[in-house]
C-alpha cells in the first residue's frame, strides 16, 4: 500500500531538505519512492507543496485530494489550505508559526484565527508544535524542517539511528550536529 | 547503482552515459536543471547561451563537427529556437543531436500552456516522451541512437511532473561511441533552395521509416489487463492511469509521440471493448486515432487546460468521485512575492508612485504586476517589453512617451531585448527602457548570463558591458541608478521620461539572494514614533506587517535594504542594531 506524505509551507522555508531526507531514508528502507517538488525562485514567499510517496510500487508522482496519510506543515495557514488532501484518518503535523501572506500584509485580508482549534473541531488528528522555538533551542532557526521530521518519525517503525544516519548523509557536515539535535527535540 | 534522481537530473545522466560532449541551453522552468546537472560532469562541455535559438545552433554546429550534442529549453523557448529546428530537420545531423523541451501544463511558472508536440509534427522531427526518471535516462540514450540511425534531430519532451519528480534510476557507465569525422557535404548542409528541394523528400521518407520504427520499437509498449477498457496514454498521464486502474484496464503506453504508430494502435484497439485517450493539453493522440478511423473517447471527457491527476482520471472514467472537506472559510491566498531586499521593489515603487505605464517582460520582476505595487500593464514574452514600447509610442506619440517605460531584466535583455533596442535606435522613438540589472538570471534559480562575467561553472568569463552596448547601438542617454535610492530613482525616471530622445536607465543592484551579497543589520521600529500611517506598507515587503496599529519588522527576513526607511515620515524606522 502506497503511503503519502505532503510537505507544505512558504517558499524558502526549507521543504526541499525535508523531502530529500525522507526520500533518502525510505529508499534505504527498500521502498519504491517518488518525490515531487516545486523549483524556481518564482515560488519564493508563495505557498509551496512537496509530495513524498512510498510503497512497493509507486506510479503517480503527486498526491491528490483525500490521499495524504500525513500533512507536514511549516506554517499554520498552509496546513489549513491543504486540509482537503488529508485522508479521513490522516494526521497533520504543524509548526504553529504564523507568516502573513501578502493579502494580509496589504490589509486586503486578515490572518484567520483559531486554525488549530478549527482543525481539531473537525475531528482531525493534529500535532501542533512550536518548531521555531525548538529549532532555535537546537541552534538554528533554519532547522524547523528537521524538528518536523523528528515529530513525523514518531509514527514510523524506523529506528531513530536510521533517521540520524540519513541526516548525516543529507546535511553538510558542519550543520549535522544542530540538525540531529533539532530532530531529537522534535521526536521527544 | 540505483539512486533517486530528479527527472532533469536523470536526463543529464542520460546525456553523460550516451557520450554527449557539447551542451548549450538557455534556462527556463521546468527545464533548467538538465543543463545545470550536465555541467557537473567534467566530460561534457556546457554553457548558458544568450537564448534558445543560439543554443540550438551551437548544438547543431557541434553535431555537424561530429560530436553528440544537446540543447535544453522550456516550451516557449522552442518558439525562439523554432527557426533552426525546422531547417535542421532538413539537413539532418552528423553526430546525434538531442533537444529537450519541457512543457508546463498547469502553468506553474509559464506565460502560456502550449503543447510542444505540435512542433514535432510540424518540423517533422521525432519526439520521445518519458514517464519517469528511469525512462528519461534510457530515452535520452535511445534518442541519440535514433538521431544517428535516421539522420535527424530528436526531441525528448519533458513536463513539470516528470522534470521535477524524483524516482529511481539504475545508472550505467559512460560509453563514447565512435563518431563520424567532419566532412564537407554542401548539398546536405547548405540549405539554399536547390539543395533544400532535394532534402524535403528525404524528410518525408524519413518520417515514413520512423513510423515503421514506431510500430515495433520498445519505446511504445502494450500492457494487457482487463479488456473492457483500453487506454492510450503517455508521460505522467500514464502514471495516473496506472494508479487508478492497475491491471483493471489494458494500456498502450506511448514513449514515442511523433511519429505515432498506426498498426500498433489499430491492433490494440481491436483487442479492447472501448478506447479512451488520456493525454494532457491538446488532442494530439486522439486526432491521430480519429484519422485512423477509430472511435475513441478523449477531450469530450478530459480537459484541454491544466494538469491531470489520479482523482481526475478516476472521476472522469466513473471509477470513483472523491469527496473531500476542508475548513469552511475563505483562507487568504499566498501568491509568490518579491523577496525582502529585492532590488526591483524600489524601482517599481517609483514607477507606481509616478503612475507610469509599464510594459513588462519575463522574470522575477513580473511580480511588480501584483498588489500593492500594481506597476505593470503588459507581459507577453521574452524581450517584448522593448519592442512593444516602440510600437506603443509610435501609436500614441507624445501622449505616451512622457509616462511609459519598458522594464526588462539583464538576462532577458541579452536574450532578445537587444534587437528591440536596435529598432528603437534605428527607427527613433522617444522610448524609455529600464534594464533591471540584478546581475543574475533570477527567476530560474541564479544562472549566469553574458553580463555577469561568469560562466555556468562559476569561472570567470567574457562580460558584456551594458552601458557601452547601449551607447554603441546609438542610445546617447544611458544612466545608471541604484534602486535602493528612491530619491535618485524618482529624479532620473522623471528626467528620462521628459527627454525628447530614446534613453536607457540601468537599475543596478545584485539580487539580494546571491551568496556574495551580504545583508545589513535588520531595521527596527521605534514604537513611540510609529503613527501607523502604513506608508512603508506600500512597498509590499514581506518583512513588514502591522500589529496593533504599528509597523513590525520581521528581523529574520529583513536584509537592511533601507528602502522602507526612506518612506517613513516620522522617523520610526531605524537602521542598525536596536538602541536601548
Amino acid at each position: 500500500m502506497t503511503k503519502n506524505i505532503m510537505i507544505v509551507g512558504v517558499g524558502g522555508q526549507g521543504s526541499l531538505l525535508a523531502s530529500k531526507l525522507l526520500g533518502h531514508l525510505l529508499l534505504s528502507e527498500g521502498y519504491d519512492v517518488k518525490v515531487s517538488e516545486v523549483h524556481g525562485m518564482s515560488q519564493r514567499g508563495g505557498s509551496v507543496v512537496t509530495y513524498v510517496r512510498f510503497g512497493e510500487k509507486v506510479y503517480s508522482p503527486i498526491i491528490d485530494k483525500g490521499e495524504a496519510d500525513f500533512i507536514i506543515s511549516f506554517e499554520k495557514l498552509e496546513a489549513a489550505r491543504y486540509l482537503e488532501y488529508l485522508k479521513p484518518d490522516g494526521r497533520i503535523v504543524v509548526n504553529i508559526q504564523e507568516i502573513d501572506p501578502m493579502p494580509v500584509i496589504t490589509g486586503a485580508a486578515s490572518y484567520p484565527e483559531n486554525l488549530i482549534e478549527k482543525m481539531q473541531a473537525k475531528g482531525l488528528q493534529v500535532d501542533a508544535m512550536d518548531c521555531l522555538s525548538l529549532a532555535e533551542q537546537a541552534g538554528s532557526a533554519k532547522a524547523v524542517n528537521i524538528v518536523l521530521m523528528g515529530r513525523l518519525s514518531r509514527y514510523f517503525e524506523i529506528a531513530e539511528e536510521k533517521w540520524l544516519k540519513a541526516i548525516d548523509e543529507c546535511v553538510p557536515a558542519k550543520f549535522a550536529k544542530i540538525n540531529k539535535e533539532a530532530f531529537k527535540l522534535g521526536r521527544a | 547503482m540505483k539512486q533517486l534522481m530528479l527527472g532533469n537530473q536523470a536526463f543529464a545522466r542520460g546525456l553523460y552515459e550516451a557520450g554527449c560532449s557539447v551542451v548549450s541551453s538557455y534556462p527556463g522552468t521546468p527545464s533548467t536543471e538538465v543543463t545545470e546537472e550536465a555541467a557537473k560532469y567534467d566530460e561534457i562541455y556546457c554553457e548558458w547561451a544568450p537564448n534558445e535559438k543560439v543554443a540550438m545552433e551551437v548544438a547543431f554546429g557541434a553535431s555537424l563537427a561530429g560530436k553528440r550534442s544537446f540543447c535544453g529549453m522550456k516550451h516557449v523557448g522552442l518558439n525562439v529556437a523554432a527557426d533552426p529546428l525546422f531547417t535542421c530537420s532538413y539537413t539532418g545531423v552528423n553526430a546525434g543531436l538531442v533537444i529537450c523541451v519541457a512543457d508546463d501544463p498547469g502553468m506553474h511558472s509559464s506565460q502560456n500552456e502550449q503543447d510542444s508536440r505540435h512542433y514535432a509534427e510540424s518540423a517533422k522531427v521525432p519526439m520521445l516522451e518519458p514517464a519517469d526518471s528511469a525512462e528519461t535516462c534510457d530515452f535520452v540514450k535511445k534518442a541519440y541512437e535514433i538521431s544517428e540511425q535516421f539522420d535527424t534531430p530528436v526531441i525528448v519532451k519533458m513536463c513539470t511532473r516528470i522534470a521535477h519528480s524524483q524516482s529511481l534510476v539504475d545508472t550505467q557507465e559512460r560509453i563514447l561511441p565512435k563518431m563520424p569525422a567532419y566532412e564537407k557535404n554542401a548539398s546536405k548542409y547548405v540549405m539554399m533552395p536547390a539543395n533544400a528541394i532535394r532534402r524535403h523528400p528525404f524528410v518525408e521518407e524519413r518520417t515514413r521509416k520512423l513510423t515503421e520504427y514506431a510500430e515495433s520499437c520498445d519505446l511504445n509498449r502494450v500492457e494487457m489487463g482487463d479488456t473492457k477498457l483500453g487506454v492510450i496514454t503517455s508521460s505522467t498521464s500514464y502514471q495516473y492511469v496506472k494508479e487508478v486502474f492497475g491491471e483493471q484496464a489494458s494500456i498502450l503506453k506511448l514513449g514515442m509521440v511523433y511519429p505515432l504508430p498506426e498498426k500498433l494502435i489499430l491492433d490494440f484497439a481491436a483487442k479492447v471493448d472501448k478506447v479512451v485517450i488520456v493525454e494532457e493539453l491538446d488532442a494530439v493522440i486522439e486526432n491521430h486515432c480519429r484519422k485512423l478511423g477509430l472511435e475513441v473517447t478523449g477531450k469530450e471527457l478530459f480537459p484541454i487546460e491544466g494538469e491531470f491527476s489520479q482523482n481526475l482520471i478516476a472521476e472522469k472514467l466513473g471509477v470513483r468521485a472523491v469527496k473531500v472537506s476542508g475548513l469552511e472559510e475563505n483562507l487568504p491566498n499566498r501568491p509568490p512575492v518579491m523577496c525582502a531586499g529585492c532590488p526591483h521593489r524600489g524601482l517599481f515603487y517609483t514607477l507606481s508612485k509616478n503612475h507610469c505605464r509599464v510594459l513588462g517582460d519575463i522574470g522575477c520582476y513580473t511580480l511588480g504586476a501584483v498588489a500593492p505595487l500594481n506597476a505593470m500593464d503588459m507581459t507577453l514574452c521574452m524581450g517584448a517589453s522593448v519592442s512593444a514600447i516602440h510600437g506603443f509610442n509610435k501609436a500614441l506619440g507624445e501622449e505616451s512617451e512622457g509616462n511609459t517605460v519598458a522594464v526588462i531584466g539583464d538576462s532577458t535583455f541579452m536574450h532578445s531585448g537587444m534587437t528591440g533596442l536596435a529598432n528603437i535606435a534605428y527607427n527613433q522613438s522617444n522610448s524609455t527602457i529600464i534594464i533591471l540589472d540584478n546581475s543574475i538570471t533570477g527567476m530560474t534559480g541564479h544562472q549566469q548570463n553574458p553580463t555577469t562575467g561568469y560562466n555556468i561553472k562559476g569561472d570567470p568569463a567574457g562580460k558584456i558591458d551594458l552601458e557601452s552596448l547601449c551607447r554603441s547601438m546609438g542610445i546617447e542617454r544611458v544612466v545608471v541608478i541604484d534602486p535602493y535610492d528612491l530619491q535618485q530613482c524618482d529624479k532620473v525616471i522623471k528626467e528620462e521620461l521628459a527627454a525628447k530622445e530614446p534613453s536607457v536607465i540601468i537599475s543596478r543592484r545584485p539580487c539580494a539572494l546571491l551568496k556574495y551579497v551580504k545583508a545589513k543589520p535588520a531595521l527596527h521600529v521605534d514604537e513611540n514614533k510609529c503613527v501607523g500611517c502604513k506608508a512603508c506598507m506600500r512597498l509590499g515587503c514581506p518583512a513588514i506587517s502591522m500589529k496593533n496599529g504599528k509597523a513590525v519588522i520581521d528581523t529574520t527576513l529583513c536584509v537592511g535594504c533601507d528602502v522602507c526607511r526612506q518612506l517613513c515620515k516620522c522617523g520610526a524606522l531605524q537602521t542598525g542594531e536596536v538602541q536601548e
